[in-house]
């Protein structure tokens, strides 16, 4: 049973559609990229699996069940723009929205205690949220979407404004979810994350789906066939290289589309060429990004 | 536990913290213990020997002779020259003197001579000059005890009967007028300090995006209702430490003070419709304030906005008061009733002039409970609508459109 199951949601406001005819699924244990520029209609998106919005048309099931008072215990939200009410303790504020999840006051507290010490915080339980820095007020709004362990955690850009020791802390907490089961559901428009993190991603831009599936087919899809050479001395003519860029410290060689990059391998083999780099290319997400919105836009 | 009851939980925790609510909760019984205080203070302060006073008279008529001693220590000498009463009012033999002139019977006119600058002569003085003359006027003419009635034509003492014939348990008067004044003025302070916390609370919720992990969480209506069940509960518990500091601040007043507050005796049914009307009323601006709340772009706009509610509600409170106090059963009062952004105020209101037939309250709770319910469905709606979309707020036409939607 998939987690989360979206079939053809619309959503207009006022005449315009900011979600227009999209379709996923998400498996439990995948994290998965939700990726579009900004006003592509990721939040709107999000909104509708929440049952904070209701889609004009189309469908949405977790774990097999359509939306209710239930599936939203199942959920951990970290909303873009975060906040927690600030005049409250950090463990009131995690007992209290732990508890609206439905779970009970006195286990939330054990719970609350736990994630804390995790993150070496539990010294600061009785400051309140506004005494806290930024990096770590967003480290207890975290903690928030996932103390009532849910199933599905949905998490719009998360590392936004972390430093690098709260980015790599939040990763690993983001991990372990993942190795647990959790499905895991990541929204952001920074593509070096998703190229890290994500197994499979949807693309929308303007609340259309313009690119869906896992990771490295969509890169091997978008495959522009060339290889990057780094070599001692000159290579010489090889045989299916129809054209190739020379590039400071390296050459990059484009085939033909007949000839494979085994094919190119062996014969520089052969000729005995020493070799210090030999890598297949594939197009960063941010490049296979820019060509499709181009495309669209063109 | 229900995640209602824990919203609610949550509100009115957060409410009854808050300054606004415990300074304006205490300021009632404070303010009536302080006036109490300095009322006594000013009694013991006036409650100074009672001075004799010596007003001397030039009797032109030559009629004025007897009954120079009045009440309040006051006695009368006569006079025979303006020089003569003038010198003695200079000696301070006397306080002042009075000249019944020759034409007094014609004219009533009385000429006094004092040495004290004053706004009016004392009340005591001119009431026992009044007496002075009025018992040598009518001497002769008729009895002592005639004299006497002519002084004082009556004692009123109002009776007000049952349809029965029995005596009524609610006089009226003072008692009748005094305690709805006092709730509608207190429900007033209670909507106009609650909402602003409300208003500013759901800005706060807006603005520091709580908003979307409470949604994340629970439903709409479950957040709204928890939250007007919770500002429900913060009336109940200020109305209930209201009335039992009114309850002793009025003993204390019946043992020092007395007089006219020694009668009070609050009746039941007043005190109860009291209480329905101030928590339906309260309950129903908590659903408006809410709804105002989830529109409004940010506290200060909400606030604007919620004025356009408020005001209508004080409406009843002037039109009644002071247009229709002696006809309180006009058709527009029972419109104002019936209405239910103006019924609380007007049944206090109507409390205190007159009554209401039993129709009228039933049928008034009635909308009024209908109401506050589907407000509460309807401010939903715009609350879901509405409440996250930041910066801009919505036109009539986009609520109305959104209301049928959903």
């Amino acid at each position: 049973m998939s987690a989360v199951e979206v079939n053809n949601i619309v959503k207009s406001y006022n005449h315009k559609r900011v979600v227009d005819d999209i379709s996923f699924s998400v498996d439990q244990g995948e994290i998965f990229g939700l990726i579009g520029p900004n006003g592509a209609g990721k939040t709107t998106t999000i909104r509708m699996m929440m049952d904070i919005t209701k889609p004009d048309s189309g469908k949405v099931e977790i774990f097999g069940e359509s939306l209710g008072e239930d599936t939203k215990n199942r959920i951990g939200y970290l909303p873009e723009e975060r906040g927690l009410y600030r005049k409250m303790r950090i463990v009131e504020s995690l007992v209290y929205l732990a508890s609206l999840k439905g779970m009970d006051s006195q286990l939330a507290a054990r719970r609350a205690d736990e994630l804390l010490a995790r993150v070496d915080m539990l010294p600061h339980k009785g400051k309140k949220i506004e005494e806290l820095s930024r990096g770590m007020g967003q480290i207890i709004q975290f903690l928030v979407t996932i103390i009532h362990e849910p199933k599905l955690v949905i998490l719009d850009e998360p590392f936004a404004g972390l430093d690098p020791v709260n980015t790599e802390l939040l990763k690993q907490m983001i991990f372990d979810l993942r190795n647990r089961g959790t499905a895991i559901i990541l929204s952001t428009h920074r593509m070096n994350e998703v190229e890290e993190l994500c197994d499979r991603v949807l693309m929308i831009d303007d609340g259309r789906c313009v690119l869906y599936g896992e990771l490295a087919e969509i890169k091997s899809r978008y495959r522009n066939n060339s290889i990057f050479l780094e070599s001692e001395g000159d290579v010489g003519e090889i045989e299916g290289v129809i054209g190739r860029r020379e590039n400071r410290g390296y050459v990059e060689l484009f085939l033909d589309g007949e000839t494979s990059a085994g094919d190119v391998l062996q014969q520089l083999v052969a000729r005995g060429i020493m070799i210090n780099r030999f890598e297949v290319s594939t197009p960063s997400l941010n490049e296979i990004f820019l060509q499709i919105v181009g495309e669209e836009h063109e | 536990m229900n995640k209602t009851l824990l919203i609610m939980k949550h509100e009115f925790l957060n409410m009854v913290k808050t300054k606004g609510f415990i300074i304006l909760t205490l300021a009632f019984p404070v303010i009536a213990l302080l006036a109490i205080g300095i009322y006594q203070i000013v009694q013991g302060a006036s409650r100074e020997p009672i001075e004799a006073v010596n007003i001397g008279y030039i009797d032109e008529i030559g009629e004025f002779d007897d009954f120079t001693n009045q009440p309040g220590d006051i006695t009368f000498s006569a006079y025979g020259t303006q020089e003569e009463a003038t010198s003695a009012l200079l000696a301070e033999d006397i306080n002042e003197f009075i000249i019944i002139s020759s034409d007094y019977v014609a004219t009533g006119r009385i000429d006094r001579y004092t040495l004290e600058k004053e706004l009016e002569p004392a009340e005591k003085t001119q009431w026992a000059m009044k007496s002075f003359l009025l018992s040598n006027l009518l001497q002769g003419q008729t009895s002592l005890e005639i004299a006497e009635r002519v002084k004082y034509p009556m004692w009123l003492n109002n009776i007000r009967l049952e349809k029965t014939g029995d005596i009524a348990s609610d006089q009226g008067g003072f008692t009748a007028f005094m305690i709805p004044f006092m709730l509608s003025v207190l429900l007033l302070m209670a909507i106009f300090s609650s909402s602003g916390t409300l208003l500013q609370g759901l800005g706060e919720e807006k603005e520091n995006r709580v908003m979307e992990i409470l949604l994340s969480s629970i439903s709409a209506r479950q957040l709204l209702t928890g939250k007007v069940l919770g500002l429900g509960a913060t009336g109940l518990v200020q109305m209930v430490i209201w009335l039992l500091s009114a309850t002793f601040l009025l003993r204390l007043v019946s043992t020092t003070i007395g007089g006219m507050f020694s009668g009070i005796q609050v009746p039941v049914s007043m005190l109860v419709l009291g209480i329905v009307y101030f928590i339906l009323g309260y309950l129903l601006f908590a659903v408006i304030m809410t709804a105002v709340g989830a529109v409004g772009t940010s506290a200060r706009h909400s606030q604007q906005l919620s004025m356009l509610f408020i005001m209508p509600s004080i409406l009843p409170f002037y039109v009644l008061f002071f247009f229709m106090r002696d006809n309180p059963d006009h058709i527009v009062s029972t419109v104002f009733t019936m209405i239910p952004i103006t019924a609380p105020m007007t049944i206090f209101v109507r409390f205190a002039l007159s009554e209401i037939p039993v129709w009228e309250l039933a049928l008034s709770i009635t909308l009024l409970v209908i109401a506050i319910v589907g407000g509460l469905i309807l401010a939903a709606k715009v609350f879901r609508a509405f409440v996250l979309m930041y910066g801009k707020s919505p036109g009539l036409r986009e609520i109305v459109r959104s209301l049928r939607l959903a």
